[in-house]
């Protein structure tokens, strides 16, 4: 193993073994909660859609928006100070504690101001920041970083905080229960709160017409930080800014319920600053009516560019400013929930969308670390309020950090075999797993030899060293016989296009054309039982393979060519059948953002996942007389990640329901393998991990086992001992075209 | 607010207000101007806290709370009693304006916050709340808090009520104001 794979391996085992149990427990029930809410909601996806709308408004017009923004507080009796970078934003915090001579500042949760580093920079000047969300307190004391958005110290167990504040504090009675943990912070951080000479907040929102700020808590701290000390400093992003406080309407429905599972938090406070509320000088006018105090409310609005007027100008990462940090991207997130913001996340964002927001504020090498965690499965998409294409933005930084590498030494060796579009200096891992296509047809025309040799010891010794592909992952078995070959050799669809009731290409992606060829002959079955004029012509890649590694020219290359071969089918009346998810949402979903949009919503509108094409057929008079029984049998079935963001794991469900399974569903996010994710061999515990969940659902059983996406199979076989088969292959026919 | 005033509409407000509010671990009753003083002079518990109450008929005046406190009367408070302006029925939120009478620190301060609004001021959802809440951010330029329910934090391994804020809540709807 190369030392860097070999140490980011060793970094996310020890991570798994210290941080993993305390992040699952707490991702998975707000990931779980989050389910829950929002169906609570009347219309949720409208909701979604209207949050999207404001934002993009907003990005739109943000320099118009900052300029009312600047009126309105000044207006109100503030001052707004627009801050290029952290540096500018420091200084200037700085200097308004300086006029008031601070001695010390109160904080509620921000991650802007972790971003700019606040408290190193106030520590630096001989001011006292101090935390008092009781996460950050309790990071604080530790001195650690958050791991997550919205609940920072999800690291750490109740234990690991009750041994922390016992050693630190030494209190009389040694601190157990989360009340008397609780209890103690809130004793604690009120001594400060009520002596401090500043009050930091960030803000959720920004109404740029009344300068008013949504605060989205729970605790209560922000709201005492933002009344007890007279000056009052709000940090926060330029991208937070909206038109109006009505526009803080479906924020507020979506991000409690979106992040932790709650339909709304304690307080959302609504603060126009200065406040009309009255002083209070707890210290030295303590017994002064509140009618009599005598200080003066003082507010700065520190509104921070550092790189986010930038992201508005890049196209590919301008939606990470629609953001707002609910932490749902990470909570769905399977890689995320084993492994937790201490891997996946930057110096200072966590999850799936901190690829955007760092790449934005620091580069897309900031990056570099924990990018590839990011698998595409897809499952932040739906999550997300604003609709963001998170895995997008991670493909796209993929493919910035493949193009900034230098030429490795291998680029030579690599060059010639893999007929790409990428630059000599990406990684050879990569380039690799990105060029399974080519893999693959070299594989069947050389099988079996190409499976011994694969499967022999100095290959994968070779395999492992070189290219990082873990020796412990069964490679797949190529057929010698194609899929495209088989259904030439038996002549052609068995129904013809004159008796059928419709035609369809069945898309003979990479697997199923050279290795799970028994699935597309299943597939090929199954239609033709129920009338269907079957192709299945040679058709290119999808370009999934090198998407997923950020080969985004290579797969925009293969995106074309498999429109151009498709198109003319489609023009001819014939739908396009595809068994891999990945594949069908490549069509569905990422060849928008690859090939002229008429293209791409050609394809997408034409394109079905093959039980998905069943169920319709079933529903339209389809006769299932031809189709296997499944005679009450039990069936183990584990959708696949993209195929549950495209709503059809219920169309499988419904057929092999129909056919007299009985069907078990898994509810976790995904199985860990995720294309080439497991195989790499920096991430095979991980994988493993993730995997772990699936096992502890269907492991023990011994119903029939059955996934969608070839990556599950192979998951699925790795950690039970029952091989899985996809769910066509229980469709079948029955009757004698089985005996072909 | 015009539909929320139909006959039978505002019961079923109020009732969806006491769901929500109950699912937020906090509770409501409704009570009429004549036995204001009395109810809230049952729930009163140790040293108490107040804003005047703008509903004609209602006052803090003869109850043992103290009105326009001192800090140390806040540090000292652990019941707390303050108007809300509206009530959002689908959530069980009030909203509570931060006055110069020092509202935001009575309803944050003590254990246990005591808010009381209008049967009138429930409005059915946010969006009509927001609406009524921006008017008053423009004009205004004042701030406000949606309250839920008491304070809570995860933070500390496990769910708990009353982290900085209040442990109770209890809503007192005036059904006749």
């Amino acid at each position: 193993m190369s030392t860097s794979r070999a140490e980011k391996a060793a970094r996310i085992r020890h991570l798994l073994e210290t941080e993993g149990d305390a992040v699952a427990a707490s991702t998975k029930g707000f990931n779980a909660g989050r389910y829950e809410s929002v169906a609570r909601l009347e219309d949720y996806e409208a909701l979604k859609a209207e949050a999207r709308a404001i934002k993009e408004d907003a990005i739109e017009r943000l320099p118009e928006l900052v300029e009312q923004v600047e009126t309105a507080v000044e207006e109100n009796g503030g001052t707004v100070y627009v801050a290029d970078d952290a540096a500018d934003a420091n200084r200037y915090i700085r200097a308004v504690c300086e006029d008031v001579d601070a001695e010390s500042v109160v904080k509620s949760k921000s991650m802007t101001t972790e971003e700019l580093e606040v408290n190193e920079a106030l520590d630096a000047v001989g001011v006292r920041p101090v935390e008092t969300d009781l996460g950050e307190w309790v990071l604080q004391v530790a001195d650690e970083a958050p791991s997550h958005l919205v609940a920072p110290a999800i690291h750490k167990s109740r234990d690991d905080i009750a041994t922390l504040l016992n050693e630190t504090f030494e209190p009389d009675d040694p601190l157990e229960t989360a009340e008397e943990l609780t209890r103690f912070a809130r004793e604690q951080l009120w001594a400060d709160i009520r002596t401090a000479d500043v009050g930091m907040t960030g803000a959720n929102f920004i109404a740029a017409d009344s300068g008013t700020l949504m605060l989205v808590t729970s605790e209560g701290n922000a709201r005492k930080s933002a009344l007890v000390p007279d000056t009052h400093v709000a940090v926060a992003g330029v991208e937070k800014l909206v038109p109006s406080v009505s526009e803080f309407q479906p924020f507020v429905e979506l991000i409690g319920r979106s992040g932790t599972g709650q339909d709304i938090t304690s307080y959302i406070s609504l603060l126009t600053p200065p406040s009309d509320a009255p002083t209070m000088d707890f210290e030295h006018a303590q017994d002064v009516p509140l009618s009599e105090q005598s200080g003066t409310r003082d507010f700065h609005l520190v509104l921070v560019d550092n790189g986010r007027m930038g992201m508005r100008e890049d196209d590919q990462l301008r939606e990470t400013l629609y953001c707002i940090r609910c932490s749902a991207c990470a909570n769905s997130c399977a890689n995320f929930q084993h492994v937790g913001g201490h891997a996946f996340g930057g110096d200072t964002y966590t999850g799936g969308i901190a690829t955007g927001w760092e790449a934005g504020i620091g580069g897309e090498e900031s990056t570099a670390e924990f990018n590839d965690l990011c698998t595409g499965c897809s499952r932040c998409v739906n999550a997300c309020p604003v609709e963001i294409d998170i895995p997008w933005i991670n493909t796209v930084v993929r493919d910035r950090l493949n193009r900034g590498q230098d030429p490795g030494s291998l680029e030579f060796l690599v060059d010639g075999l893999t007929p790409d579009e990428e630059p000599g200096g990406l990684d050879l891992q990569k380039r690799l797993f990105g060029n399974f296509e080519t893999l693959a047809k070299l594989g069947s025309a050389t099988a079996p030899v190409s499976n011994w040799l694969a499967s022999s010891r100095p290959v994968r010794a070779l395999l492992e060293r070189v290219a990082g592909v873990d020796s412990r992952r069964e490679l797949p078995a190529f057929e010698r016989e194609t899929l495209v070959d088989w259904f030439e050799a038996r002549g052609g669809s068995r129904v013809d296009r004159d008796d059928a009731v419709r035609s369809a290409v069945l898309y003979a992606d990479r697997y199923t054309n050279h290795v799970l060829t028994d699935r597309g002959k299943a597939a090929v079955r199954a239609l033709e039982a129920l009338d269907v004029h079957v192709l299945v012509p040679e058709v290119p890649g999808s370009g999934r393979a090198p998407l997923s590694q950020g080969m985004v020219a290579t797969a925009e290359a293969k995106a074309e060519r498999v429109h151009d071969r498709l198109r003319p089918c489609i023009e001819d009346g014939d739908d396009v059948v595809v068994i891999e998810p990945s594949d069908l949402a490549m069509f569905a979903n990422e060849y928008a953002k690859l090939i002229p949009a008429d293209a791409a919503s050609l394809l997408a509108e034409h394109s079905y996942e093959v039980m998905e094409y069943v169920y319709g057929r079933l529903e339209n008079d389809g006769d299932s007389d031809e189709l296997r029984s499944g005679d009450g049998a039990a069936v183990d079935y584990h959708s696949h990640c993209q195929q549950r963001t495209l709503g059809l794991e219920a169309h499988t469900v419904a057929v092999l329901e129909h056919l007299d399974y009985s069907v078990r569903t898994s509810d976790v996010e995904c199985c860990g393998m995720a294309g080439s994710f497991g195989y790499k061999q920096e991430y095979y515990e991980l994988s493993m991990d993730v995997g772990g969940d699936l096992d502890a659902q269907f492991g023990g059983s011994d119903a029939i086992l059955a996934a969608s996406g070839t990556s599950c199979v192979e998951q699925l076989g790795d950690l039970l001992p029952r091989d899985a088969t996809h769910p066509i292959e229980l469709v079948g026919i029955a009757g004698a075209r089985q005996a072909e | 607010m015009g539909l929320s005033n139909a006959p039978g509409m505002t019961e079923s407000l109020t009732e969806r207000f006491q769901d929500a509010l109950s699912a937020h671990n906090a509770t409501a009753s409704v009570v009429g101007t004549d036995d204001f003083g009395a109810v809230l002079a049952e729930r009163l518990t140790g040293p108490a806290v107040g804003s005047p109450l703008p509903f004609d008929g209602v006052s803090l005046d003869d109850l043992p709370v103290v009105l326009d406190p001192t800090p140390a009367d806040l540090e000292a408070a652990t019941f707390g009693v303050t108007p809300a302006e509206l009530a959002l029925a689908d959530y069980g939120s009030v909203v509570v304006r931060a006055d110069g009478h020092g509202s935001e620190a009575v309803s944050l301060f003590p254990e246990t916050h005591v808010a009381v609004v209008a049967q009138s001021s429930i409005e059915p959802d946010a969006r009509s709340a927001f609406e009524q809440l921006d008017e008053t951010a423009r004009e205004d330029r004042s701030s406000a808090v949606v309250e839920t329910g008491p304070s809570a934090t995860a933070d500390m391994g496990g769910l708990v009520y009353g982290a900085h804020g209040p442990t109770d809540v209890h809503v007192l709807i005036l059904c006749d104001r």
